[in-house]
């Protein structure tokens, strides 16, 4: 067992009494368990199927600071960058996993717009109705942050209403002596015919190590539209392993972007279960890494009912030693008749190091479904770089501007225009080329 | 303006172009006419520079330099332009960032200033209209979804932002109707001086109402079998391939 796993259990029996919600005892059974899961357990290695090309080792030797202590000391100008400046929005941001009210914005006029802490005191029927019920038992991150975490943000959107602009979740780190580990939880719910856009990003700003073990929860009810942008440029010292579980209800239709840009070791478990008639669920991302870098996009679809159409896109762009891994599982029940399920993996190697592994992995169960899928990892297109450099753009940036052309092509389903812009913006950066971005 | 001599070039391992003679003076409009497989396409395509043939013998000289030692954008920088066949689909990058790019480059490439942002866009303003193309164009991303039509004045409205002095329209006015036609030649007319060259390849002559050539050239088998003046393209509209093919069988 690791030094982090065996610092955890042991600083369970402390921390316990002080976790919010300790009075909660449906909560408190919760962490007990998911505790006694993870002891089994541990943390995964590479003899794990699921974790076969993703090492874990380098992330896990650090000895890690468990308890953070919050930090007053961060002013809106350090954190400016991070958020959609252009943009009025609702901001919930957190300081070493804990609330920071004076960066927030936060509003219970007619929706909940605020954090996990306060609704385990204040809304602790919710709570026991949701919490835990879209993330799976005995996944081992999962259970781990069931057992310690204790804040994040808390999204609650009742039937028949638009959150009227976009809500930021922005989770800051500021260690500065030695490594730290945090662990914080977001819970979505999200009413019938209600709508809702979340752009969610994690932030190391000290110069420690920062690895951070992220739950998300989503429950989209009937007709809902969710809409949840995650923007993944940490610092190259900083690791993140983020999972997000949706459910939906019949005709909700979801769209979750994932962003990958920076950070040390970034693993996504990003799940959907479609848990009535006709819902959609979109799922795609762009991922642009470089040397030291590795970015893990592991998806399940659960197709669990019949017309269901499920889209996965997801484009990656290597560059020096960077690697990537696609797992994109899709299980299309016996009872899921007249399922669409199309997922595609694209990736482009602009080194001879880089590196990607990709499994398309299809279970199904039934018999007239529709499903397709298709992975490339290609150099770019010799007549399109012809056709530019016939236009006078000098080989190495037209094949820049094709690469971009190329990660471009998943922000399609973006829906805040300034959050396209922007995100183009950092593909431009990323590939180095120059172009001009009006909105 | 150009001179190309005994050219040869092949693709893998077979030969296409079998020793072509061409001189193009400024000012001066040349089409070349052939069948099908004939070595049109090649012949364009070797020029632009591209890297699917391989060179085995000749020269082509450009205004003093040789054209075959240069790259495509090289070329282009010395004011070679290809109008594609088939032009390539490019989606995120717009019309408008795709040429101010292309111009850029190429005022680099001649050790020039970039193009100040306001001339850009009146530029920009001023050949669209010439090409009858909406405004919207502009932001759209580069062929993504455009028609047969909007592709070729497309081509035409990027030779006319980068004003070359050798202009090659490959097969320019396959897939146009005859209003795109008429849009297109009037297009590239209109951008005809006397220190820049139009080279039109082509198969039928309806292209060559609208652009009247000083010179068209016949490319049978890789080689150039017979010119002539605008009667020729005529002749052959009229009595079609098979007479050249006999007399070079």
């Amino acid at each position: 067992m690791t030094n982090l796993a065996q610092d955890l259990l042991s600083s369970f029996v402390v921390r316990e009494p002080q976790l919010n919600g300790g009075r909660n005892l449906s909560v408190a059974a919760l962490r007990k368990q998911a505790l006694d899961r993870f002891e089994l357990t541990g943390f995964p290695s590479t003899k794990d199927e699921e974790w076969k090309y993703t090492n874990l080792k380098p992330v896990l030797k650090h000895d890690y600071k468990i308890l953070l202590k919050s930090d007053d000391a961060v002013a809106f100008s350090d954190i400016k960058q991070f958020l959609l400046s252009d943009l009025d929005t609702y901001k919930l941001v957190f300081i070493n996993g804990k609330y920071s009210s004076w960066l927030s914005e936060t509003t219970h006029s007619e929706f909940d717009i605020c954090t996990f802490a306060a609704a385990l005191n204040k809304y602790p029927e919710t709570i026991a109705e949701y919490l835990g019920k879209a993330a799976p038992k005995g996944e081992t991150f999962v259970d781990l942050n069931t057992a310690f975490a204790d804040d994040g943000a808390f999204i609650r959107v009742k039937n028949n209403q638009t959150v009227d602009k976009p809500i930021e979740v922005l989770y800051l780190t500021t260690e500065e002596n030695g490594p730290s580990f945090s662990q914080v939880r977001n819970l979505i719910i999200v009413g019938q015919n209600a709508e809702v856009q979340i752009v969610e990003r994690h932030q190391n700003l000290g110069s420690a190590v920062n690895f951070t073990n992220f739950v998300s929860e989503v429950f989209a009810a009937q007709d809902s539209r969710v809409s949840y942008y995650k923007i993944q440029n940490d610092a190259i010292h900083t690791s993140l392993v983020d999972n997000t579980h949706v459910l939906q209800e019949r005709q909700s239709n979801v769209h979750v972007g994932t962003y990958s840009f920076g950070g040390k070791l970034v693993r996504n478990n990003l799940h959907f279960y479609s848990a009535g008639e006709h819902c959609e669920s979109h799922m795609d991302g762009v991922t642009i890494i470089g040397d030291g870098q590795t970015v893990d996009h592991h998806t399940l679809v659960d197709h669990q009912e019949p017309n269901c159409y499920s889209r996965e896109l997801y484009k990656g762009i290597y560059l020096g030693k960077g690697h990537g891994i696609f797992n994109g599982k899709v299980i299309v029940r016996q009872k899921a008749q007249k399922t669409n399920a199309f997922q595609q993996n694209d990736n482009i190697l602009l080194s001879d190091k880089a590196r990607i592994d990709a499994k398309p992995q299809l279970e199904i169960f039934a018999d007239d479904v529709r499903c397709s899928h298709g992975c490339t990892i290609g150099q770019l297109d010799k007549n399109a770089l012809f056709y530019l450099r016939s236009r006078g753009i000098p080989k190495s940036e037209a094949q820049g501007l094709m690469t971009y052309a190329f990660a471009s092509d998943a922000l399609e389903y973006v829906k805040i225009p300034q959050l396209a812009t922007r995100l183009n913006r950092v593909i431009a950066e990323k590939l180095g080329i120059n172009l001009e971005f009006a909105l | 303006m150009i001179k190309i001599k005994n050219l040869h070039a092949r693709v893998e391992e077979k030969e296409i172009l079998k020793g072509i003679n061409l001189e193009i003076k400024p000012g001066e409009v040349h089409a070349i006419m052939g069948p099908n497989g004939s070595g049109k396409s090649t012949l364009s395509n070797v020029i632009a520079g591209r890297e699917d043939y391989e060179v085995t013998g000749g020269s082509i000289d450009f205004e003093g330099a040789d054209l075959l030692d240069l790259d495509p954008e090289e070329r282009a920088h010395k004011g070679i332009f290809l109008s594609f066949q088939y032009p390539i689909e490019i989606p995120g990058v717009t019309v408008s960032n795709f040429i101010k790019t292309a111009i850029n480059e190429t005022r680099k490439g001649r050790g020039e200033e970039p193009m100040d942002a306001r001339e850009m866009l009146s530029k920009m303003r001023e050949k669209s209209a010439l090409l009858e193309m909406d405004k919207s164009y502009l932001s759209r991303s580069l062929n993504e979804g455009f028609s047969g039509g909007e592709k070729k004045r497309n081509e035409i409205f990027q030779m006319a932002m980068l004003e070359p002095k050798l202009a090659i329209l490959d097969e320019t006015d396959s897939g146009l109707d005859i209003d795109a036609l008429r849009i297109v030649a009037n297009g590239v007319n209109k951008l005809r001086n006397a220190n820049n060259a139009v080279l039109v390849i082509t198969h039928y002559q309806r292209l060559l109402d609208h652009i009247e050539p000083d010179f068209v050239h016949v490319l049978y088998n890789g080689k150039i079998v017979k010119s002539g003046d605008k009667n020729l393209a005529i002749e052959l509209e009229a009595k079609g391939y098979d007479w050249i093919k006999e007399e070079n069988a």
